[in-house]
């Protein structure tokens, strides 16, 4: 059944990169499609970050074991991404000036912290194979991985601070954050205050 | 200074655009109207002789121009205007005046347009956001209308704000900024020869979203200073605070003029895109012009005046 779906998952994933090329083929993004297909991957890497996040909760939640096998997707699909919304960037923002770019980066706050956010996937994606748990050991590995969590942190600041002034949006992701993010501070506090309470 | 211009798009080609694009229009405003003369006034400026400060560098579609607006008071996303405005009335209008003014008085907008001619100007328009449009603007001089209203010579500063209606201006029931909208120009910049009161775009009145009725153009500042939906006008001895200034004084200053060379606390102001329409003809950034290509009209206003710290 996983193996059916799988393909299925990847092809859904697809589907926002899939309606950018069109739209930009039949000029359909609007007045300004470099900000377009900028603010719609940014969206999507936001939203590949905390459905990768909602997985283990889910799993606690429910019982349920399959979900966790699409997380190494769904983390990738984060990673492939912010490789556009970088390169959209380099490209249309700072002209491929790699100097420049440089500047921006140490410069301007919500720059350095959206490319610390992208940097800090990268070993993640080298990591993502199941050769790689075993050449790290899990305990190591998934520590390792807890990078996704400064991330998704770093991610939704990028996009704080860059909005003019209705942080609705960002706001809106910072909460799904918070909640994900509490949750492991829950499953990780509670067993600890259970003898204690009973 | 001279105006960069595009020179591989003859200006033709640009008219012949904007007439395709707009086709329907034009047959609709030659069938309502059914005279010669009543459709040879819907030409836009660009099928005549360019203007002394029109610009030819590739117009920004009509259809682009009235979808991608930031206008706060029908929301936040630059796409809401078109949407949230559609059906919002914009006659009967008045504007009150006020402050050290001869004629002090509400005023009908259709009085007070009694007389003026309109003309077109195709101007650059900066965005602070950092993206650019050409737009061919349907309207007049502000000089025009100040003269016709009479300050007194104690006047310095012209105070200029929106329609403050929570009722027909949805996001005016959120505190996003503070309502009303509030722009102000030094008198000399309210008498430039560039400063306009725009009443629509691409040779006609409206729509909406880009402002309708009324709006201010002050092509060598930044966007934002372009109040929209003018309904009240003060002149005062003070310099007035603006909305945005209020909103983030280190980022939005009174002055707002264009400048690569001042970044806005958060992002470079050196490129733009122009939005042109097409995506593969606007993926790579364009220079910033000084005074938005506009200085040999406007720097003489600011000899003296440190731009780094009026920004």
């Amino acid at each position: 059944m996983i193996k059916v779906l799988k393909p299925v998952v990847f092809l859904l994933c697809l589907v926002p990169f899939f309606l950018l090329v069109w739209g930009a083929l039949t000029a359909n993004l609007g007045a300004n499609p470099v900000e377009a297909i900028t603010h719609t991957t940014g969206d999507w890497i936001l939203r590949f970050l905390l459905i990768t996040l909602a997985i283990t909760p889910l799993r606690l939640l429910t019982g349920w074991k399959w979900p966790i096998r699409f997380r190494r997707m769904t983390g990738l699909f984060a990673f492939f991404y912010s490789i556009l919304h970088f390169t959209i960037y380099c490209l249309s923002i700072q002209a491929l000036n790699f100097k420049e770019i440089g500047i921006d980066i140490a410069k301007r706050p919500y720059i350095t912290v959206g490319f610390l956010s992208f940097v800090l996937m990268i070993p993640l994606a080298i990591t993502s194979t199941k050769k790689w748990i075993g050449r790290m050991g899990f305990k190591r590995w998934q520590l390792l991985h807890r990078l996704i969590y400064i991330t998704a942190i770093g991610g939704i600041l990028h996009y704080l601070w860059l909005v003019k002034l209705d942080i609705t949006k960002p706001v809106r992701y910072g909460i799904v954050l918070a909640v994900l993010l509490l949750f492991r501070v829950w499953t990780t506090v509670r067993p600890r205050l259970l003898p204690k309470g009973g | 200074m001279l105006i960069k211009r595009a020179t591989d798009i003859p200006s033709s080609e640009i008219t012949s655009e904007y007439v395709y694009r707009n086709r329907r229009d034009f047959i609709k405003a030659a069938t309502a109207t059914l005279g010669a003369a009543a459709v040879g006034s819907m030409l836009p400026a660009t099928a005549s002789a360019a203007g002394k400060y029109d610009t030819d560098e590739k117009q920004t579609p009509l259809s682009n121009v009235t979808t991608y607006n930031n206008y706060y008071e029908f929301g936040t996303d630059k796409g809401e205007p078109a949407v949230n405005a559609v059906g919002f009335r914009f006659r009967p209008w008045t504007i009150a005046v006020s402050g050290l003014v001869k004629k002090p008085a509400t005023y009908a907008l259709d009085d007070l347009l009694k007389g003026i001619t309109m003309e077109d100007r195709i101007y650059r328009m900066r965005c602070v956001e950092r993206w650019s449009m050409v737009i061919p603007w349907h309207g007049f001089p502000l000089a025009t209308l100040i003269n016709k209203l009479e300050p007194l010579p104690s006047a310095k500063f012209i105070k200029i704000q929106t329609l403050l209606a929570p009722d027909r201006m949805p996001e005016q029931r959120r505190p996003t900024l503070h309502w009303p909208y509030t722009e102000g120009l030094r008198m000399d910049e309210a008498m430039n020869e560039l400063t306009l009161l725009a009443i629509g775009v691409y040779g006609k009145e409206g729509p909406a979203q880009n402002g309708a009725p009324i709006r201010l153009i002050t092509p060598w500042k930044y966007g934002f200073k372009g109040v929209k939906a003018i309904a009240k006008i003060e002149f005062t001895d003070k310099m007035p605070v603006s909305a945005w200034m209020e909103a983030a004084p280190n980022e939005y200053g009174f002055y707002a003029s264009v400048n690569p060379t001042v970044d806005h606390p958060r992002w470079s102001q050196a490129q733009e895109t122009r939005l042109t329409g097409g995506l593969f003809d606007q993926i790579r950034p364009i220079k910033t012009q000084m005074f938005n290509g506009y200085t040999q009209y406007v720097e003489k206003m600011y000899s003296g005046l440190d731009l780094r710290k009026n920004f």
